[in-house]
C-alpha cells in the first residue's frame, strides 16, 4: 500500500526527521490560507498523487505570492498527472500540499528498501539527489552508497554516521544527517514499511538536514497490525477495477488486451497470459480467483471481467487440486444462472475429477468452447476473437 | 532417497485441530504420510484424528521423535510458530500460510541462523503448496494423485503451475523424485539454490526442473549456482513474460522492480548458465522428456 507525501512526512516527524513546514489543502482558498498561516514569501504547491517524478509532470509549482498559490492550486486540483510511474492514464490530483520554500544548498538521495538478495533492510544513499535512483545508477553509479542492516540488532549509529560521512557532508551536518537516517530506519521497521524514499534529502543554507520529499510503501500483509496506516489508504489513487476486485477477495490487475482471464493461482495465471500472447492474442487482465472456486467467487469474477468494455472473449483456466473439477464446473454453471455474459467463453479444466467436471459443463445449457490443454485454451480464445472480428 | 521427506519422515502438524489443518492432515494421512501428531497450544493431551495433540513443538518432538512439520497457523502467528519449530529441532518445515508480513520473515530467517549448519532447519514456503516425494510422503496441500514417482526433481514457486507441470509429465510417463514448492513470497524460507544443492546430491534425481516467475533475484542466483555446482541437467520455465513492470502479479513477490527480474531477463540469465528453457508453459513436460531422452 502507498500513501501520500504529506502523510509519509507526518510519520517521519514522529521519528525525529525534520521536514519543511507545510499543510494540506483541498481547495484553492484552503491553499491560500495555508500559505498565510505558514508565513514567509515563497511557497511550493505540490500535487499529492501516489507517484514520484511529479516535478517533471508539472505537479510541483513554486509560488512567490498568495495569488500565485491560489493560481497553482487552481491549476493542480482536479488535474490528471501522467508520470513515468502512473501509467498512461495518470492519477487525478485531489489534494495539494502547501509547503514553505527551503533554502537548498545541496540535494541528496536516501532510500530504505527490502533487499531480497540479502534478505535484510538495505540503506541506499547518494550525493546526487533530485534524480531518480535509476538515473543515478546509470549516470553516477560510483556515488551510490549501500549499507546492509543486521536484522538481529537493527541499524547502529556508526552505520548512519558512515553514510553521512560518505555523502561528503560537513562536520556540522553529520549528526543531523545520521539522526535523519536512523529516524527513517525506525519509521521503516516500526510501521512495516517496504520502502522509504527521501528524494531529495537536502542540506539547507544553515546546515540543517530536511526531508524535502518522501515516498513510503507498506507491506499489505502487515496492514492488520498497523491500523493507523491502513486507514490512510486513498482509493482514488488506485485503479477502480483493481480496488473493486481487491475488496472482494480477488487478485486482479488490469492490462490493455482484449482476452479476459479467470484463473486459479498466480503462477498459472501468469503462464496462461503468456500462452495467450504466444497464440497471437493479448490478455485484458490478470485474475487469480484462488482456491475454493465457489459460485459466489465466479459471479464476482464474471461481473468484473464481463463489464470491462475491452474484453471481447473470456477464458477460464482452472487446475483443480483439492477443489475438484466437478465442484468448479458446478460453480461456473451456477454463476452463469445468476449472471449473463455477452462474450464467448472458453473453458479449460484440469486436475482432480476432470471428466466429471467436463460432463457437468456439457450437460448444462451454458454456451462455451471447450479446451483440454493450456495451449488449446489460448488458441481457442484467440480463434474466438478472430471469429468475432470476421463476423 | 528423494530430498527433504521420505517414507520414514515423522510428521507433525502445527495448527492441527483447526479446520484447514485437519482437512489437509487427513489428506496427507490418506496419501500414506506418517503423521505422528500435532500441536495446538492449549489442547495438549487431547486426541485428534487418532493422534496425540501437544501444547508445544518441543513436547511433540520429545514424545514422537518428529523431524518434519507442516504449518497451518494464521499469518499473524506463523513466524512465531516457525521459530518454535526451528528451536525444537524440526529438520524440515513446510509453511503453507499465505500472508506472513515480510518483516516477520526476516526475523525467522535470522533466527534460523542461530543453529549450526547440521542442526539448522530447512524451511519451505511460506505461501506454498508444500513438498511431495511421490509414493513416499506428502507434506503439503497438493493433489497427490497427479504426481508420478520418478527421477525428476522439481522446484517451483507456484502451486497450480506446479500441478500443471506435474500432470504434463505424468501424461508423458515421467515421474518426480521430490517436488518442492518454495512459495511466492518475497522472502522465503529456502530458495531455488538450496534445493538445487539437495537434488544434486540425491541419487533418485536425474534431472532438475525449476519453475520460476518474475520478481526477485533467486532465479538468477540459482543460475549462477547451477553453472558451477550442478552436474545434472537443469530445465527451467519462467512465468510472466506478459507481466507489466511494477505491478504485483498475485504473489507478494511477483513484481519486477529492478533489472534482471523480468521473465525475459531471467530466461537470458538461465540460458547463459547452460540451463534448458521450456519456451512456454504448455511444453514443460515435453522439454523435460527431451532432456531425459538425451541422457
Amino acid at each position: 500500500m502507498n500513501i501520500h507525501e504529506y502523510q509519509a512526512k507526518e510519520i517521519l516527524t514522529k521519528f525525529g526527521v525534520a521536514i519543511p513546514k507545510g499543510g494540506i489543502a483541498y481547495s484553492p482558498e484552503n491553499a491560500k490560507d495555508k500559505a498565510t498561516e505558514l508565513g514567509g514569501d515563497m511557497w511550493v504547491v505540490k500535487a499529492q498523487i501516489h507517484s514520484g517524478a511529479r516535478g517533471k509532470a508539472g505537479g510541483i509549482i513554486v509560488c512567490k505570492s498568495h495569488q500565485e498559490v491560489l493560481d497553482a492550486a487552481n491549476t493542480l486540483l482536479g488535474k490528471t498527472l501522467v508520470t513515468n510511474q502512473t501509467g498512461p492514464d495518470g492519477l487525478t490530483v485531489q489534494r495539494i500540499y502547501v509547503e514553505e520554500a527551503s533554502d537548498i544548498k545541496k540535494e541528496y538521495y536516501l532510500g530504505l528498501v527490502f533487499d531480497r538478495s540479502t534478505e535484510s533492510i538495505m540503506v541506499v544513499a547518494s550525493s546526487e539527489g533530485g534524480m531518480s535512483i535509476e538515473e543515478i545508477a546509470k549516470e553516477k553509479p560510483e556515488s551510490i552508497i549501500r549499507a546492509k542492516v543486521e536484522a538481529a540488532v537493527g541499524m547502529q549509529s556508526f552505520q548512519a554516521r558512515e553514510i553521512a560521512f560518505a555523502l561528503g557532508l560537513e562536520a556540522k551536518a553529520i549528526s543531523r544527517c545520521a539522526s535523519a537516517i536512523l529516524g527513517c530506519y525506525k519509521a521503516f521497521t516500526t510501521s512495516d514499511a517496504t520502502m522509504v524514499e527521501i528524494n531529495p534529502l537536502v542540506l539547507t543554507g544553515d546546515d540543517h538536514i530536511l526531508a524535502l520529499d518522501c515516498k513510503m510503501s507498506f507491506d499489505d500483509n502487515a496492514l492488520y497490525r498497523i491500523p493507523q496506516i491502513a486507514e490512510l489508504r486513498d482509493k482514488t489513487q488506485e485503479d477502480s477495477k483493481e480496488t473493486y476486485a481487491h475488496d472482494r477477495g480477488l487478485n486482479y490487475i488490469a492490462l490493455d488486451g482484449d482476452i479476459g482471464n479467470i484463473i486459479n493461482g498466480a503462477g498459472l495465471a501468469m503462464a496462461s497470459m503468456d500462452m495467450i500472447q504466444l497464440a497471437g492474442g493479448k490478455p485484458a487482465n490478470f485474475l487469480d480467483v484462488g482456491g475454493g472456486a465457489t459460485p459466489e467467487k465466479f459471479v464476482k469474477a464474471f461481473k468484473l471481467i464481463s463489464s470491462d468494455p475491452k474484453v471481447k472473449v473470456i477464458l477460464i483456466n482452472i487446475f483443480a487440486g483439492i477443489n475438484r473439477c466437478d465442484w468448479v464446473a458446478q460453480g461456473i454453471v451456477d454463476a452463469l444462472a445468476q449472471i449473463t455474459i455477452e462474450q464467448p467463453l472458453v473453458i479449460r479444466l484440469a486436475g482432480t475429477n476432470v471428466d466429471e467436471g467436463m460432463k457437468i459443463l456439457k450437460d448444462s445449457n451454458i454456451d462455451y468452447i471447450e479446451a483440454s490443454t493450456l495451449e488449446e485454451a489460448a488458441n481457442n480464445a484467440v480463434k474466438a476473437l478472430k471469429d468475432l472480428e470476421n463476423k | 532417497m528423494a530430498i527433504l521427506i521420505n517414507k520414514e519422515s515423522k510428521i507433525i502438524v502445527q495448527g492441527f485441530t483447526g479446520k484447514i489443518g485437519s482437512f489437509h492432515a487427513e489428506e496427507m494421512i490418506a496419501y500414506g504420510t506418517n503423521v505422528v501428531g500435532g500441536v495446538t497450544p492449549g489442547k495438549g493431551g487431547q486426541k485428534h484424528l487418532d493422534r496425540p495433540v501437544f501444547n508445544t513443538v518441543k513436547e511433540a518432538v520429545k514424545e514422537t521423535g518428529a523431524d518434519c512439520s507442516i504449518l497451518f497457523v494464521p499469518p499473524a502467528f506463523a513466524a512465531d510458530s516457525a521459530m518454535e519449530a526451528a528451536d525444537a529441532g524440526i529438520k524440515t518445515l513446510v509453511a503453507i500460510t499465505d500472508g506472513i508480513p515480510a518483516h516477520d520473515m526476516i526475523k525467522v530467517k535470522r533466527y534460523m541462523r542461530r543453529y549450526k549448519n547440521e542442526e539448522r532447519m530447512t524451511m519451505v514456503g511460506p505461501n506454498c503448496a508444500g513438498v511431495i516425494s511421490p509414493g513416499k510422503c506428502m507434506l503439503g496441500i497438493m493433489p497427490g494423485h497427479i504426481y508420478k514417482e520418478g527421477n525428476v526433481g522439481v522446484i517451483g514457486r507456484s502451486g497450480t503451475l506446479g500441478y500443471e507441470a506435474a500432470e504434463q509429465m505424468k501424461n508423458l510417463g515421467i515421474g518426480i523424485s521430490t517436488s518442492v514448492g518454495i512459495g511466492g513470497d518475497p522472502i522465503n524460507g529456502s530458495a531455488f539454490k538450496d534445493h538445487l544443492e539437495k537434488f544434486e546430491h540425491d541419487d533418485d534425481t536425474k534431472v532438475i526442473l525449476m519453475i520460476g516467475e518474475i520478481g526477485g533475484p533467486q532465479e538468477a542466483e540459482a543460475a549462477e549456482y547451477a553453472k558451477h555446482n550442478v552436474s545434472k541437467p537443469v530445465i527451467a520455465y519462467i512465468a510472466g513474460l506478459t507481466a507489466p513492470k511494477g505491478k504485483r502479479m498475485g504473489h507478494a513477490g511477483a513484481i519486477v522492480s529492478s533489472k534482471g527480474e523480468s521473465a525475459a531477463d531471467k530466461v537470458e540469465i538461465l540460458e547463459a548458465a547452460g540451463i534448458t528453457i521450456a519456451k512456454n508453459p504448455s511444453v514443460i513436460g515435453d522439454t523435460v522428456a527431451s532432456v531425459l531422452k538425451s541422457l
